[in-house]
């Protein structure tokens, strides 16, 4: 199958996301980047995507755009029903804050607030959110409540900023590289924290990563290289993340 | 050629340019308050200084009854007095053309060749009047000006009775009418009160004056003891009346003048202090997060082999360029300001010429201080990047630990939502930090209190002596004491609804082996019109017998209520009699002994005899009394309350316009110096946390809310604290101003408080405001994929 091909889909009745041509196009000084020439997706409920690609691939492009952060120079993308690639800044954070939860590589905590108030941070703000210290429970920190970022380890601050995304029970969950600056063992904690996040709460969840192994545990495995999608494959099961290595 | 490391600081000053102004802001302004202030401080007394050296401004001053000319031979042998000027001086009511109320003129005798004697006149316009019998004048360019006369113009004087016309022929101005005030007052009324000099063979005529003076002025030895020169003088005037002698420091218009030297110099120290204070804090500041956010740059020079001594030299640079760009600023105000400063005072200095001078001295004393604080607020920075072995700089800074605060148990803090949570923490990570911000913010609170105490203090002032204190509507002085008759005159002029005689007398007070020459009231004990105060400005009773001493004069004496003075009259029968002090009186203005009129009578031998009289009269037939007055005979001045309040009020209200604009400018530079800095540079720590909430979808205000959080607390805190830290600085003023001449209470009014605050809340939202638009600047993206 040329994944070119699928271009225009057939919007679904369940696609949440769509990208219809994107391209985005950077001025760096006298240089044209072409970071996304065309690419067409649509993303399902409760899909456990993941975007593969080299650094430089223009996979960040994607889900910047796809996460309402950065606009595209062509194209359009659709969230359900709404146009983002129209909307205004008040329109794309209000987005942000209702249907998107990111997951950082750094975590991006507030250094100045413990696990608990960081998550309640967002719930606060959100309109029908889950309660913050259950959400820490699904990811296994019911007794790291009350610790800062600076007591917690990688893996564990990255488990709170999970809980932090899931939180406000978005309709999306972007995750940029979210094992990047983890060990091993900690980063298979927090795919599989991701994963059972995607099967309970039925969030669509895209992670990028330049991690080949972790494509196994998708449903669904984009490749880009150069700013195009080279290959769409779908996986007849999902691998269980402790079963992975890389 | 510009080394590498060069480059490096200016591409560092460009980068922080907000926060780099600011604080260059601030030092600006502290060297500005130093140069206005030392420079004017300077210029006048460099003017003062040779003015009276040009002119002969006297050494020594006295006032007698009437001596001989003869008698200047006998006061030239005193030893130490070098020269002898013997003058006749006369205070006469006037008409001046186009003003309502009469006004009150000074004579002076003028000698047949003006370039001699002590004292000299600097012709500004028109001509000396003709030697010999005359009716022409000079007047001082002050008093003209004011009243808009110009050679050529008349005006009418009662001389000795008879009513005359002069024709001002010059204008001019002397040493020993700088500041040119009504005897007893101390704002100047120019329309009302003015000198003017007559030749000395007319007005010694007109005063049947003939071969006999009146006043005395000495030039003395610059080795001779003033103190034995005056008791000399004073054993000769004896017998003629003299009043005690006196030196520069007592005579009025130097006085004043020297005492607003003295103000402008406690100004110049505190002032500048603080605003270097906190210039030097700020730079502190921004040093210690350049160090921060340049460990790796550091360490990779260290690696590179330059030596500690030169990266300390870097960072000391950089404060420096700081200071310097704040003192060339701040130099240049403070030129400017200065220079402004000294025409405000030429308003109020009379000086041939009082031209600003900005002097070497001052720019290098300026430049001195300010690059002294820059180093004590780098010396502490440098040596932490100095310090910094190379292999852990390196390394990035170690992650943020916060801790729960004991204080965090309390419920209360429950209670306080994220924004107020990250705001606590964050003070109680860096409570020095948090510190000095809330000194420096509650330093430009008290800036601003302080700039406005002197005018509530005066205002008060002006309230309790016009309104409870000194009730009449005039005051009218006789030429010489006279009797009832008088009195009777008086009442029988138009408008006059009241008249209330009172008797005063030169005296000299005695208590110890301290003395003090001063003035000795008799006012009537049922009198309404003249009413002594207390502490608390409620009104007290003179009392049938002995003695009521202003407060400041019985402090100057040593005595209190119950001692026992001796007093001298020094004109008249030069009686000496002894009156126990029975109480102390507050009033704001002079000082004085009071006493029963009648009973100051009994004392003198002389029942009856009246110096003037205070007036109440009816506002509708003001003009007919005015013109009665300026009439009658005998009136040797009349000085009218509304006038004096009203000159009063312009004086004050013009000051203090400009005094309170220039204080809340530099107060609020103050502010924003701070709040902006700190601003930023939580920005610059805590930009990825912010800008991964705006990710998160979280709204501008709510991310700003999160950034200045701190800054709120903080200038919520600190507006208290400059308020007590200003009404103590007010506290400590209210010493400098414990004179003799007045005395500022300490007060503070509700509004000067709520200005204060206003003005800083106003400052502290700008400058957070300007660093809340650069969270719309943050990058979103790279926030994604940058490490804290």
């Amino acid at each position: 199958m040329n994944p070119s091909k699928e271009t225009t889909p057939a919007t679904p009745p369940s696609a949440v996301l769509v990208g219809r041509d994107v391209s985005k196009v950077y001025r760096l000084g006298d240089v044209e980047v072409h970071a996304l020439r065309g690419v067409s997706l649509a993303l399902q409920a409760g899909e456990f995507v993941v975007l593969l690609g080299a650094s430089g691939s223009g996979k960040s492009t994607l889900l910047n755009i796809l996460g309402g952060l950065d606009v595209p120079s062509g194209g359009e993308v659709l969230y359900r029903d709404h146009v983002l690639t129209t909307a205004t800044d008040r329109e794309l954070t209000r987005y942000r804050r209702e249907h998107v939860g990111f997951v950082f590589q750094f975590f991006n905590l507030l250094p100045s607030l413990t696990a608990l108030e960081n998550v309640e941070l967002v719930t606060e703000i959100a309109s029908n959110p889950l309660p913050a210290a259950d959400v820490l429970g699904r990811v296994g920190l019911t007794d790291r409540l009350h610790h800062f970022p600076a007591q917690l380890s990688g893996g564990e601050q990255q488990r709170v900023a999970i809980a932090r995304a899931l939180a406000k029970r978005p309709d999306i969950l972007l995750c940029d590289e979210p094992t990047g600056s983890l060990d091993y063992p900690t980063g298979k904690i927090v795919l599989e924290v991701l994963e059972r996040a995607n099967r309970e709460l039925g969030t669509l969840t895209v992670v990028i990563t330049h991690n080949a192994a972790i494509a196994a545990m998708a449903d669904r495995v984009i490749r880009i290289s150069s700013g195009e999608i080279v290959d769409v494959r779908h996986n007849a099961a999902r691998a269980r993340p402790e079963d992975l290595s890389w | 050629m510009v080394s590498a490391l060069h480059r490096a600081l200016f591409r560092d000053l460009w980068h922080l340019r907000g926060q780099v102004t600011a604080a260059a802001l601030v030092t600006a302004c502290g060297i500005a308050a130093f140069v206005t202030m030392l420079s004017a401080y300077r210029s006048i007394e460099r003017a003062r200084d040779a003015y009276y050296a040009d002119y002969r401004f006297a050494d020594a001053f006295a006032q007698l009854q009437r001596a001989p000319m003869a008698l200047g031979a006998a006061l030239a042998r005193i030893p130490g007095v070098t020269e002898v000027d013997r003058r006749i001086v006369e205070d006469v009511s006037l008409h001046v053309p186009g003003l309502l109320e009469p006004a009150t003129g000074r004579l002076i005798s003028l000698p047949a060749d003006p370039s001699t004697g002590l004292n000299r006149l600097f012709l500004r316009e028109g001509r000396w009047p003709k030697p010999g019998p005359s009716d022409e004048i000079v007047a001082s360019e002050t008093f003209a000006r004011a009243d808009h006369l110009a050679p050529g113009s008349r005006i009418g004087a009662i001389l000795n009775g008879r009513w005359k016309e002069l024709r001002i022929v010059g204008l001019v101005l002397s040493p020993e009418y700088v500041y040119e005030v009504a005897p007893g007052m101390i704002f100047p009324d120019n329309r009302r009160f003015g000198v003017l000099w007559m030749d000395r063979e007319a007005l010694a005529g007109a005063f049947g004056m003939k071969g006999a003076f009146n006043d005395l002025a000495l030039r003395t030895a610059t080795a001779a003891s003033l103190e034995e020169v005056t008791a000399a003088v004073d054993r000769l005037l004896e017998p003629y009346g003299g009043l005690r002698a006196y030196g520069r420091a007592d005579q009025p218009s130097n006085r004043f003048l020297s005492d607003e030297l003295s103000e402008i110099g406690v100004h110049a120290t505190y002032v500048p202090a603080i605003f270097l204070g906190v210039s030097a804090f700020l730079i502190y500041m921004l040093l210690a997060r350049l160090v921060a956010t340049e460990r790796g740059q550091i360490a990779l020079l260290k690696s590179f082999g330059y030596s500690n001594a030169r990266i300390g030299v870097h960072f000391a640079e950089f404060a420096l360029a700081i200071v310097a760009l704040g003192s060339l600023g701040g130099i240049a105000l403070g030129a400017y300001f200065g220079a402004g400063l000294v025409r405000v005072y030429h308003d109020y200095f009379h000086f041939p010429a009082l031209p600003f001078v900005l002097s070497g001295s001052v720019v290098a004393e300026a430049a001195l201080i300010a690059f002294g604080s820059a180093l004590v607020a780098a010396s502490t920075t440098v040596r932490l990047a100095v310090r910094l072995p190379p292999a852990e700089a390196l390394r990035p800074e170690p992650p943020k630990t916060y801790r729960r605060g004991r204080w965090e148990t309390i419920g209360a803090f429950r209670r306080i939502g994220p924004a107020g949570r990250v705001a606590l923490r964050n003070i109680a990570r860096r409570p020095w930090r948090a510190t000095m911000s809330v000194i420096g913010i509650a330093a430009a609170v008290a800036t601003v209190v302080v700039g406005r105490y002197a005018f509530d203090a005066v205002d008060e002032l002006v309230v309790t002596h016009f309104q409870t204190v000194q009730r009449e509507d005039a005051i009218v002085n006789l030429r010489s004491a006279g009797g009832a008759a008088a009195v009777g005159a008086l009442a029988r002029l138009p408008g006059v609804l009241r008249v209330e005689p009172f008797r005063s007398v030169p005296v000299e007070i005695a208590f110890a082996h301290r003395r003090k020459r001063t003035v000795l009231l008799g006012i009537p004990g049922a009198g309404t019109l003249h009413r002594l105060v207390d502490a608390q400005r409620r009104p007290i009773a003179v009392p049938p017998a002995g003695l009521v001493l202003t407060r400041k004069l019985a402090e100057m004496l040593g005595a209190r209520p119950g001692d026992r003075v001796q007093i001298v009259q020094l004109d008249g029968k030069r009686l000496r009699f002894e009156e126990p002090i029975v109480r102390l009186s507050d009033e704001p203005l002079g000082v004085a002994g009071y006493m029963d009129f009648r009973a100051l009578s009994h004392a003198l031998r002389d029942a009856g005899t009246v110096s003037g009289a205070l007036l109440q009269i009816d506002a509708a037939r003001r003009e007919d009394l005015f013109r009665a007055l300026e009439r009658t005979p005998r009136i040797a001045g009349v000085t009218i309350r509304a006038a004096a309040l009203q000159t009063i009020q312009e004086v004050m209200d013009r000051s203090f316009i400009l005094m309170t604009a220039v204080m809340t400018v530099f107060a609020s530079v103050l502010v924003v110096g701070v709040v902006y800095n700190s601003a930023r540079i939580a920005l610059s720590e805590r930009g990825n946390e912010l800008a991964s909430l705006r990710v998160l979808g979280f709204q501008r205000g709510e991310v700003t809310f999160l950034l200045l959080g701190e800054q709120v607390l903080l200038t919520l805190v600190a507006i208290p604290v400059g308020l007590g830290i200003g009404s103590g600085l007010c506290r400590l003023l209210v010493p400098v101003f414990d004179r003799e001449l007045f005395r500022l209470p300490y007060l503070l009014t509700p509004r000067t408080y709520a200005f204060a605050a206003l003005a800083t809340l106003a400052s502290s939202a700008v400058s957070g405001l300007l660093v809340a638009f650069r969270i719309d600047r943050l990058d979103l993206i790279a926030v994604l994929k940058t490490r804290e």
